[in-house]
């Protein structure tokens, strides 16, 4: 680990205070490009994001279909689903490569309870910085898509990275790097929704696919992965991609709600105890009352004495 | 107020303030260093199939004489005009067909009949190759079809090429080949 800062940060998660140094530079957002429709399925990008992450070899699953396990894992950023589908008495065999959307509205981000754990950087990139994290996992519930996994030999969550190391250093992700039929690309947010755009005309106008389109939900502010589908309609299809991918309300009113008022609260409390020291003052033990004997029974004790 | 109340005041509320979230620390988030930053980058050519793709090979190192370079990564070549950077799942983890415990690292055979594979020198496997070469000549070697015409052909043995071999040896392997008389002919490059 090295020092430099290379990446300049938008967010960061439960941050009390303004986050130093934002909006003092320029920023492009980056983005991956990703062409299911000329997906061979051939994995590539899946070696090429184990290989870059030096993550250890695993067992993988075999579940009657090509897919290398039923989900991506802590050590498994990058996996391709593969979905046999029929459309209209077509065999149609859909391969999606799933990873991190770095969603511009992160719902991880969001849910993170611990400082610095999650951060989000000017270029869109949303990374885990496993030494802040506490583990607890509420990124896992917080993401609408189903990635962030938690390892439990360290007890921290791990997830695609958009390879923030060797972007900040000006390469693209290993696994568009890999890809061979050309169907990943990287580049500029714009450029790459130009891109989307172009070829989903294309799959409407030549191809036949009249549902084809682009994916880049609004309801997360936009992602910084960006699909394009024969049927944009259905992102369902491609192995449970959300139509509406939404962060989980409760976190929302957790965090813009509940959290600045029980603070709040917390705060008027202590408050309340010093006004309350200082006008009132302190509490000082009360005069005992004063038990006078009763004269009779002074008479007789004292008659009793020799 | 007097002065014992303004210091506890002022000591309560620091402790307030700091407890719920005016954090003055730094914020530090760093991406990881780049793991191919100073490597040594080698040009190479995937050994795997026909398409012969170009591959650079990042060993640790910058070839000091005392450093003794180790492969820490693979990956495409993006000056090279076959694939332009890009690499198949097989190519993508050539790294581990370098570092692997599993990898030959001598001359083995199996002998016939034996169920398991030994190790032997390079001057004996050379010297068993040798051997059988000419003896599979000597049984096989058809000089007269059978319209007597010379033909002068060894039919016993056959000769695979790799992806992986360049003109040079494809040149040498030809003309030792058909020295021999060997017709048979199959390159990787078919498969």
């Amino acid at each position: 680990m090295s020092d430099e800062r290379v990446l300049q940060i938008q967010q960061i998660s439960a941050h009390p205070g303004p986050v130093p140094g934002r909006g003092t530079q320029r920023a492009v957002e980056v983005c991956k490009y990703v062409d299911v429709t000329t997906c061979i399925g051939c994995k590539a990008c899946e070696v090429a994001c184990v290989e870059w992450n030096d993550h250890p070899f695993r067992e993988t699953t075999f579940d009657d279909t090509y897919q290398t396990m039923p989900s991506t894992d802590w050590n498994y950023w990058n996996l391709i689903k593969f979905v046999e589908h029929e459309n209209a008495g077509a065999l149609m065999w859909l391969m999606r490569k799933d990873q991190c959307m770095h969603c511009a509205d992160p719902g991880c981000l969001r849910a993170c309870p611990a400082d610095g754990a999650i951060v989000q950087y000017t270029n869109g990139i949303v990374d885990f910085q496993q030494e802040n994290c506490i583990g607890c996992g509420y990124c896992i519930s917080g993401c609408p898509f189903d990635i962030p996994k938690f390892n439990e030999g360290t007890k921290k969550v791990y997830k695609c990275t958009l390879c923030s190391d060797r972007v900040g250093q000006g390469l693209e992700p290993a696994c568009i790097k890999a890809c061979p039929t050309g169907c990943l690309h990287f580049g500029t947010k714009g450029d790459m929704l130009a891109l989307a755009n172009t070829r989903a005309q294309q799959l409407v106008q030549i191809s036949g696919f009249r549902n084809a389109g682009v994916y880049d939900p609004p309801t997360v502010g936009g992602t910084h992965v960006i699909y394009v589908l024969h049927d944009a309609t259905q992102p369902e299809l491609y192995g449970g991609l959300p139509s509406n991918p939404v962060i989980p309300p409760s976190y929302t009113y957790w965090k813009w709600l509940a959290k600045p008022a029980g603070l709040f609260a917390a705060l008027l409390g202590i408050f309340a105890v010093f006004f309350h020291r200082v006008t009132v003052g302190p509490k000082r033990p009360q005069p005992e009352p004063v038990v006078t004997e009763h004269p009779d029974e002074a008479e007789t004790k004292r008659s009793e004495q020799p | 107020m007097d002065r014992r109340t303004f210091i506890k005041t002022t000591v309560a509320g620091g402790a307030a303030v700091s407890a719920f979230g005016f954090n003055l620390a730094p914020v530090r988030a760093q991406t990881q260093a780049l793991k191919i930053a100073r490597t040594t980058e080698t040009r190479s050519t995937c050994p795997y199939c026909s398409v012969s793709c170009g591959v650079i090979i990042h060993t640790l190192g910058d070839k000091a004489k005392n450093a003794i370079p180790q492969v820490v990564h693979v990956e495409g070549d993006p000056d090279h005009p076959i694939n332009r950077g890009t690499l198949c799942p097989k190519g993508a983890s050539l790294e581990q067909d370098i570092l692997n415990e599993r990898r030959l690292l001598k001359p083995q055979v199996r002998r016939p009949g034996s169920d398991r594979w030994e190790d032997i020198s390079w001057e004996q496997a050379f010297d068993e190759i040798a051997r059988k070469v000419k003896d599979t000549r000597d049984q096989t070697f058809v000089e007269k079809d059978e319209k007597g015409l010379t033909v002068n052909r060894c039919e016993g043995i056959g000769w695979i090429g790799g992806c992986t071999d360049t003109n040079e040896l494809n040149y040498l392997a030809v003309k030792a080949m058909r020295g021999m008389g060997a017709c048979y002919f199959e390159t990787q490059a078919r498969v």
